[in-house]
């Protein structure tokens, strides 16, 4: 095997959570609680659970927007956690954040141009005088005009808005990629068009991608590998085809049951899940999912699954596969 | 700004003219459509210029003592009367006026520095440059403004400080009551920034602290530093005011609203002589309620929180 691009190794990140009048610590929110992946070059990995079982986080972490509690992440084997400031600020280029809301995630206040080429600046990459040519040669590449140069973000619709995280992400010439749910907040009519462009980019480009998601149809039309997230912890982990095809974990199964099927007669059995997904403040003890897994046996209660291979490069954490 | 190539399409090449307009213009056009802060403005606009200009048109401007002359009822020589000096009223209120506003203006720009400053040191770098600042506007804002104003006034009487320093002085004072309001405002506009997406974005871009600070957090600390500081003049001519009416702040023969109101604190006055005290009065009045008026449409359409929430 080649040398991953990104290894993720038995990453942890627990939130304080801070109480009282002294303002102590009294818990932490497991939210990404000893997670291993790797990504190759080319590849595009999903990561997909319900929301709040701790996705963002692993992508924030990674990108060390939260210092990690614990654990590992080499990227072209670097061990960017253990980088000095500078040293980070070096290698950001090279990995880049898609926001799930593209709103939020521009500055109201600067003009597409700007925001876009203002890295380009800050990293050398460009030179003054050319760099209006670079942005739109970008803002171009991601289905944007010429004329959006000058505006706000404010004057531009949800969909577009998204091309412009692209773009700004894009115009460093990244290898790496993480979108967390970038298509999540935009009208299905649009989300087509923008996985679209990532799938063309990722031809054009090269890239790799990290694609977050809480639903399971979108990943399947973009992922080589997936992995499956309940609070905090990986529940099976499979290429695209292998896990669509064979799912082993309860917590997969579910998940898969509640895709809409275009062909009624293949509707596989709705697996319908109890409850919330519960605080990963508090996780249950045992198997994470037992509280909500139909076959969940008296053993799951007390004894943690491990995470282990069952077939080609097929992994999973339950005690009854 | 570039024309955009729509051409055949000349309907959209005019809104994509329209819409590309800055945050700045939008806010400018919406507060015109607030009737009364516009009226707040054009207030401030005329007291500042007759105060400024008018003097120079009166017969009266070198305040010359004419005993002869006291406490004349307004008539067509003396519009607004003369005072227990024989000096024209209209014309000491429009010289009060000059030192009013300077006054409000200067103490707003001084405690709008410091508190800017200081705010945004202690809402960026955080730590303990910020806890030293927070405890030290806390102590300040915890005694109430007026009672200091007025030992501070006292100590400058017992201390004969010259009534031309007093002017500067009283301007320090206000100042000093005035920033860690404004430094606490601006340090939770600035904490609040830090956790926007758009902050985490330049993260991850690898903009340095100097960009961040003053391409992403100052330009969006901006409209609140305006409403602030419009807001902050009307206090401090009404604290000035009131420093000076009770004789703690600037003093005869600089003629301030506040002092001009005192030079007719006694029964007789009140009574038969209502153009002494019923000007300057309304004007102290009028000036700051006109102020607020105008700020709080400038926080209406300047609000970040307005702006961004979209
Ligand atoms: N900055 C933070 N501080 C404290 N808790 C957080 C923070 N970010 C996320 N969490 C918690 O971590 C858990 C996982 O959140 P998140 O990673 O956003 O999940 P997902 O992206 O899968 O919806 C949630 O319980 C959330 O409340
Ligand atoms: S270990 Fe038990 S509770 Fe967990 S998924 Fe498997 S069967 Fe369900
Ligand atoms: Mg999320």
């Amino acid at each position: 095997m080649s040398e991953a691009l990104l290894e993720v190794r038995r990453l942890k990140k627990y939130f304080p959570i801070n109480a009282g009048l002294l303002n102590r610590t009294v818990g932490y929110v497991k939210a990404v609680d000893d997670i291993s992946f790797t990504i190759q070059p080319g590849e595009t990995f999903g990561l997909v659970g319900e929301s709040g079982s701790g996705k963002s986080t692993v992508g924030r972490t990674i990108l060390r927007l939260h210092e990690k509690t614990s654990g590992d992440v080499l990227f072209k084997g670097i061990p960017f956690h253990g980088l000095p400031k500078t040293e980070v600020r070096k290698l950001r280029p090279k990995m880049q954040l898609i926001f799930q809301d593209p709103y939020s995630s521009l500055n109201p206040r600067i003009r597409i141009g700007d925001a876009i080429g203002e890295s380009l600046l800050e990293h050398g990459l460009a030179e003054k005088d050319e760099l209006r040519d670079v942005v739109l040669d970008v803002l171009e590449a991601c289905g944007l005009s010429s004329y959006h140069y000058s505006r706000f973000p404010h004057e531009f619709s949800g969909g577009q808005r998204q091309r412009l995280g692209i773009a700004r992400a894009l115009v460093l010439n990244p290898d790496f990629i993480i979108a967390d749910e970038p298509v999540s907040a935009l009208d299905v009519s649009i989300q087509a068009q923008i996985i679209n462009l990532f799938q063309k980019l990722q031809h054009t480009r090269g890239l790799t991608y990290l694609f977050i998601s809480h639903d399971l149809s979108v990943v399947e039309h973009l992922c080589n590998r997936i992995g499956v997230m309940y609070l905090g912890s990986m529940m099976e982990m499979a290429s695209r085809d292998e896990l669509f095809s064979r799912p082993l974990h309860p917590y997969t199964k579910a998940l898969l049951s509640a895709i809409p099927v275009p062909v009624p007669r293949l509707k596989r059995e709705r697996i319908v899940l109890k409850g919330d997904i519960p605080s990963p403040a508090n996780p249950p003890s045992g198997c994470k999912f037992h509280t909500r897994c139909p076959l969940a046996t008296a053993q799951c209660k007390e004894l943690v699954p491990e995470f282990r291979l069952v077939g080609d490069d097929h992994y999973v954490a339950c005690h009854l596969v | 700004m570039s024309i955009p190539t729509t051409a055949g399409r000349p309907e959209k090449a005019i809104r994509a003219l329209d819409v590309s307009d800055s945050l700045w213009r939008q806010s400018i056009r919406q507060l015109r459509k607030n009737k009364l802060a516009v009226a707040g403005f054009a207030f401030i606009a005329f007291m500042f210029l007759i105060c400024f200009i008018g003097p120079l048109f009166s017969p009266y401007a070198d305040g010359k003592i004419n005993p002869a002359n006291m406490h004349q009822p307004p008539s067509a020589k003396h519009w607004l009367g003369t005072d227990l000096l024989g000096r024209d009223v209209l014309t000491r209120l429009l010289q009060a006026g000059r030192i009013s506003l300077t006054v409000g203006l200067a103490s707003m720009a001084l405690s709008m520095t410091i508190g800017t400053v200081l705010g945004i040191v202690s809402g960026y770098y955080r730590g303990v440059v910020d806890q030293i600042i927070m405890r030290v506007a806390d102590l300040l804002f915890t005694i109430p403004g007026l009672p200091i104003l007025f030992i501070m006034g006292a100590l400058m009487s017992d201390w004969k400080i010259p009534t031309d320093y007093r002017l500067y002085l009283v301007m320090l004072m206000l100042s000093i009551i005035g920033w860690p309001g404004v430094a606490r405002l601006v340090r939770s506009q600035m904490l609040t920034l830090r956790e926007r997406e758009y902050m985490q974005a330049a993260d991850v871009l690898g903009l340095s602290d100097k960009r961040k600070l003053f391409r992403h957090l100052l330009p969006n600390v901006f409209p609140l530093l305006i409403v602030i500081a419009t807001l902050s003049i009307g206090g401090a001519i009404l604290s000035e005011s009131a420093l000076s009416f009770f004789g703690l702040g600037v003093m005869p023969p600089t003629p301030t609203w506040g002092n001009m109101i005192d030079a007719a604190n006694n029964v007789i006055d009140f009574e038969k002589r209502p153009w002494l005290w019923i000007p300057p009065g309304l004007a102290i009045f009028l000036t700051v309620i006109a102020i607020n008026i105008f700020g709080d449409g400038l926080r209406d359409v300047l609000d970040p929180k307005q702006n961004t929430s979209r």
